[in-house]
């Protein structure tokens, strides 16, 4: 369910009676191949990448397969504030991207229900950075948030902002582009669930005497649980993974560089493949556990 | 008087919210009539120039890039959709062996970081030998679509009556005829919106094509290639007419929508 967030239907009818066919197979074959092929064995080849050694008499970026684990011990104490870094970014941008998307997704799947053109309107415009280069979208904070932009010195003048006041390349401006650049994927899973809310659930609450807070707490957010699921999922993953957010040519600057950032220099600049290789698989067992979590609650055939 | 929060706190929010969303698409657009010099930073002055013009800086530099992304952005669409929709229509309508190792398999590529799958098919790619360009490019956008393929398509396959079906098998329809005239017209919608979420996805990824491009510059690699240098407001003006062509797919599809549905809500 929580990636059928992004698809069109809305309405699960009954499912048909399943056949059994040699069909499924023909149908099948190709795409899972394809999955395997460049999906699995890449996976597979970055696992026995990161256990290669220097190649003895080779040059800069020449390996050879080896079972060097202390490639990993090698990694986790030279980038351990890196590692470090990412998690908790993108845990305070998923945090703030659920609070800023909340209310959101609440008013556009609840309170504008008796308006369906206005809901279309607002999803979107919700959707609209999506279809602006991501790149680009970056850049344009970078240049508002930078000390010569008229925002800036605006707020600056009229004495809202101290006078040294500093946005980018801090921590806060790498946040702060996560959030706005993962809002989307966080606030349609939240749509998708509060649309099918039953309010009726909330009126017997209030017909109980609750008090509207009570009935926030104890029945509208359990109910939008799988929403909430589903958003943290598509917020944390991305955000966790990013390096543009974090580039010294974005909004970032020598201390905020994230674990992307490292498998990217690692990989493509100082060709020390290995390392970018244990890094990968690092944030992937991370992501992987968190998912996990994930599959047991709600079992796979429900992911998709 | 008691202050009711769903009168007039929460529009209000939404709105903000909705502007807040806004702030640098709007500024994208104005800085593609910015009368900028190399960088485009500062505002100069108001200018048709770089719109009629997208082409004739650094030699088309920001145009042969923008068609690398169209063109890898369509093969792969092509390759995801076809791929992706036989899967969606194997998932729902038959009963298989490994059916959730196979749900598995093709939830992973979602939950797994731009930047793992990259660095994973580069790491594949190295220890093959193969030189990176156009067609590792390609490769690695259609392995990323097929999932979200699958997941948009499937939704439609499930919706779609089987009494439709067998009413064109009574009819002695063969299966050839069946497919092609019952059930490819029925997924059609969903098989629309399945591509252009590849081809968006495609078009905008810059993470996996960085480690898999070699020399080929994409749209997103020449944004990024130029950062530090300044962005001349020529990819401004590719953006934001990028941009525009998006809505009014989108806002289309929503009206032909609603139209649909108050026409079906007409004949009860």
């Amino acid at each position: 369910m929580a990636f059928a967030a992004f698809s069109t239907s809305t309405t699960a009818p009954e499912p048909a009676p399943r056949r059994k066919s040699p069909i499924a197979l023909l149908l099948l074959l190709p795409g899972i191949l394809y999955l395997v092929l460049f999906f699995l064995a890449p996976l597979v080849s970055l696992l026995l990448t990161s256990f290669q050694a220097p190649s003895e008499f080779g040059d800069v970026g020449q390996y050879s397969y080896a079972f060097r684990w202390e490639n990993y011990v090698d990694v986790i104490t030279a980038y351990w504030p890196h590692i470090m870094r990412s998690f908790g970014y993108a845990l305070i941008a998923t945090l703030l991207a659920l609070v800023f998307s909340y209310p959101l997704a609440y008013f556009i799947g609840v309170k504008a229900r008796p308006w369906p053109l206005l809901q279309s309107l607002m999803l979107v415009l919700v959707i609209a950075p999506f279809f602006i280069s991501f790149l680009l979208r970056t850049l344009a904070w970078k240049q508002l948030l930078s000390d010569e932009s008229f925002v800036i010195t605006s707020l600056k003048a009229l004495s809202l902002l101290a006078p040294d006041a500093h946005f980018t390349g801090t921590a806060f401006a790498v946040i702060f582009g996560l959030t706005y650049n993962f809002i989307p994927f966080m606030t349609l899973p939240l749509y998708t669930t509060l649309e099918r809310l039953d309010l009726r659930y909330l009126e017997a609450g209030s017909d109980l005497y609750a008090h509207p807070f009570d009935v926030f707490r104890k029945i509208t957010i359990p109910l939008s649980m799988p929403g909430i699921v589903a958003g943290t999922l598509l917020t944390f993953i991305p955000a966790a993974g990013d390096y543009i957010n974090a580039s010294r040519d974005f909004l970032g600057g020598p201390d905020t560089q994230m674990i992307g950032n490292v498998i990217e220099a690692n990989f493509l600049v100082l060709q020390n493949y290995p390392a970018a290789a244990a890094l990968s698989i690092i944030l992937m067992s991370v992501i992987l556990v968190i998912v996990s979590v994930y599959v047991k609650r709600s079992g796979t055939e429900e992911l998709l | 008087m008691k202050i009711s929060l769903g009168k007039w706190l929460l529009p209000l929010y939404t709105v903000l919210a909705l502007i807040f969303l806004m702030v640098p698409i709007v500024y994208t657009f104005v800085f593609s009539f910015n009368d900028s010099l190399k960088s485009n930073i500062t505002w100069r002055g108001f200018t048709f120039d770089k719109w009629l013009n997208v082409c004739q800086v650094q030699n088309g530099a920001v145009c042969e890039a923008f068609g690398n992304s169209i063109l890898i952005g369509v093969v792969a669409t092509v390759a995801a959709t076809t791929l992706g929709t036989m899967i969606a229509i194997a998932l729902v309508r038959y009963r298989f062996r490994f059916r959730s190792q196979t749900s598995l398999l093709l939830f992973l590529p979602m939950a797994t970081p731009e930047v793992v799958l990259g660095a994973g098919l580069a790491a594949q790619f190295l220890s093959l030998g193969v030189p990176k360009d156009m067609s590792t490019i390609i490769l690695a956008h259609t392995m990323f679509c097929i999932s979200f393929v699958v997941v948009t398509v499937k939704a439609r396959v499930a919706s779609l009556d089987p009494a439709l079906e067998e009413a064109g098998r009574d009819l002695y329809g063969s299966a050839t005829q069946v497919f092609a005239r019952i059930t490819f017209p029925l997924l059609l919608p969903g098989i629309l919106a399945a591509a252009l979420l590849s081809f968006a996805l495609s078009f905008d990824d810059f993470i996996i094509t960085n480690f898999n491009s070699g020399a080929v510059t994409t749209f997103p690699k020449y944004i990024y290639v130029s950062a530090a240098r300044g962005i001349p407001a020529e990819a401004n003006v590719i953006a934001s007419a990028v941009f525009i062509f998006a809505l009014v797919i989108v806002v289309t599809a929503q009206v032909s929508r609603a139209a649909k549905e108050k026409r079906l809500a007409k004949l009860g």
